[in-house]
């Protein structure tokens, strides 16, 4: 803990600051980049709902204080003007692949290609989710029948699961990617503790679904009965039978929230126990 | 003594000032009066509570709708509900010795119940669920800022219901309906009838019975609590506090303020923070031993292990 807190501490103190020139007016009516560290980011949008989106944009102030000190939004469909994939340090992609999309395919070996951090935003481009159970045949592209999470095509390094996406997920992984790219050597180390369960997510695999409680949490001897999986689901699949999960697998959309949120299917106690400090310093970051 | 009892700013031995809320609890009455000052002050403005079958036919409103099957519901099985007034919470009180997976309504209390600041109770690996959830909130948005006071209490182990209707009325011999209180102390499970007749068990009757998921968990004093507190370490009737976070030390600073405790320096009293350390200790090295079974489990075979 020691570590954590002292590496959270200097994170206070080193959150960039503005030049004092940025002040002065400016000629150009363009956007001059205020902080000369910000890392570059892209959203590549595919078979999604855009719920995604909305859910980076519920971080309200935090989002705009996102933009203004830590993020240069390179390249983002519904809210910025620019129509190609760029090159960027992070890039959200949001949505699975429709593999009969030629088009969608492209985007997202290109998305890999530019992005030096790739990262699957909601169920659809982590696990598959709704998508997972599209067949084809519907006007007026019905030979478009099959979607895959965007792991089968690319190496994906972070997950942010859950559909839809918490805001407060998404932004922690927002500043969590800040502090690994442009951080000091501590705060390196402490955005990469926070980030590994993520990024083990994303090796672990491209399904998600209630029976992951089952195989993964039940069947192994790790369940408590906390009761987290049945909080997560979006959908109330799931309630608690003398303590246990019961799920509705027909309810189920294959979202990947109940395991991933489960306290048993990965947990850390050197992040989780410096949750105090983690927590202020993120509110303090985006103040 | 060292990380067994976690991080803590204070510890305390403590019981309620309230006579109606002793009469009604477990112990020294901790969790009841915590609650019961935090809704009267608007610290929350409600409480996520295990309570049972009679709560949930007062309260029909107070639970979640998927245990609305009232009938089905036995003696002493616990139902997560939340409280809004001390008059629920009183009607909630007392330790139900099986899982009740109070974090499933979490996010409800944030929602179809309308909490800006919500409590909750539980056991340390809930406590953990929360504080994962507040870190890393996958299907909980908006939810962790919404937790305002989260009071975990001591846990060495729990059991699924059947253990316990299998302990109370095979092993003890006695009705669950007829059960005034169960507790666990002194090495040995005590089952309370209503007709004032006690039933001890050796707690190695009790042992098969622990819910498997209990066995791999490395927290007995709900380290991650805003407040922690059980009956171990301090007299009956008292129980032990530990004051852990700043929402803890400020709502507990308020509480004394407000006269709502009566406390004795954990120094003081026996057996005191000595035995809380060895029973932590003991949990530990034991559910630590258990995690290091389970990597050679099989043959070139593990079973998972969840801690990274
Ligand atoms: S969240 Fe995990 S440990 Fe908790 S009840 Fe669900 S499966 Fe069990
Ligand atoms: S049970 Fe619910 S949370 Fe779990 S994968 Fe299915 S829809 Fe998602
Ligand atoms: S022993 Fe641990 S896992 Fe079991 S109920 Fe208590 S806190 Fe939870």
């Amino acid at each position: 803990m020691g570590l954590l807190d002292s590496v959270f501490k200097k994170n206070i103190s080193a959150a960039p600051q503005k030049p004092a020139d940025v002040a002065k007016p400016v000629e150009t009516k363009k956007e001059v980049k205020p902080v000369a560290d910000k890392i570059t980011v892209g959203y590549t949008h595919l078979s999604g709902c855009t719920g995604c989106t909305v859910a980076l944009a519920d971080n309200y102030a935090g989002l705009l204080t996102l933009l203004d000190k830590y993020v240069d939004l390179k390249y983002m469909p519904t809210l910025a003007d620019a129509r190609h994939i760029q090159k960027v340090d992070v890039s959200f992609v949001e949505g699975s692949v429709c593999i009969n999309d030629k088009l969608a395919v492209e985007e997202i070996k290109e998305t890999r290609e530019k992005s030096a951090v790739v990262v699957a935003l909601g169920g659809c481009a982590c696990y598959g989710n709704i998508t997972r159970f599209c067949r084809g045949g519907q006007q007026n592209q019905p030979a478009q029948e099959a979607y895959l999470p965007i792991g089968d095509l690319i190496k994906v390094d972070v997950y942010i699961p859950g559909c839809a996406p918490s805001p407060q997920l998404i932004r922690n992984v927002a500043v969590a990617a800040y502090l690994l790219l442009k951080g000091s050597p501590e705060q390196k180390a402490l955005a990469t503790a926070y980030l590994k369960p993520l990024m083990m997510a994303a090796d672990k695999g491209t399904s998600a679904c209630f029976c992951d409680l089952m195989t993964n949490v039940i069947n192994q001897g790790l369940c408590m009965g906390c009761g987290s999986c049945a909080a997560a689901c979006p959908v109330r699949a799931i309630t608690h039978e003398y303590g246990k999960p019961q799920g509705e697998r027909d309810l189920c959309i294959k979202c990947g929230a109940c395991y991933n949120q489960c306290p048993r299917s990965w947990f850390s106690f050197d992040v989780v126990s410096a949750y105090e400090s983690i927590n202020e310093t993120i509110m303090a970051a985006l103040q | 003594m060292g990380a067994e009892l976690g991080n803590y700013k204070s510890c305390v031995s403590a019981r309620s000032t309230d006579k109606e809320i002793l009469k009604h609890a477990q112990d020294g009455g901790i969790v009841s009066q915590l609650f019961g000052f935090a809704l009267d002050e608007g610290i929350i403005d409600g409480a996520i509570v295990a309570a049972n079958k009679e709560f949930a036919a007062k309260y029909p409103s107070k639970v979640m709708a998927d245990n609305s099957n009232f009938d089905m519901i036995e003696p002493w099985r616990p139902i997560p509900a939340i409280v809004n007034t001390r008059a629920e919470l009183i009607a909630a009180a007392g330790t139900k010795y099986n899982v009740s997976p109070n974090v499933s309504m979490i996010k409800e209390a944030t929602r179809s119940f309308g909490l800006d600041k919500v409590g909750i109770v539980g056991t340390p690996c809930q406590m953990q669920a929360i504080r994962k959830l507040q870190l890393y909130p996958v299907g909980a948005r908006d939810v962790g800022a919404s937790i305002a006071l989260a009071v975990g209490i001591f846990c060495m182990e729990n059991f699924p219901y059947q253990s316990i209707l299998q302990l109370v009325e095979d092993h003890a011999a006695m009705k669950m309906e007829s059960v005034k209180k169960m507790e666990i102390g002194k090495g040995k499970f005590w089952v309370y009838g209503k007709r004032g007749q006690v039933v001890q068990l050796p707690l190695k009757v009790t042992h098969k019975y622990e819910q498997p998921g209990c066995k791999v968990c490395l927290d007995y004093v709900a380290n991650l609590g805003d407040i922690s507190t059980g009956s171990v370490g301090s007299p009956d009737g008292w129980s032990t506090v530990m004051v852990r976070s700043k929402i803890g030390d400020s709502v507990w600073a308020k509480a004394m303020a407000a006269g709502c405790f009566e406390t004795q320096p954990i120094e003081k009293v026996k057996p005191g923070l000595e035995l809380v350390s060895k029973l932590a200790n003991e949990k530990i090295s034991k559910n630590k031993a258990t995690l290091e079974a389970r990597a050679t489990f099989g043959v070139g075979k593990a079973l998972r292990n969840p801690y990274i």
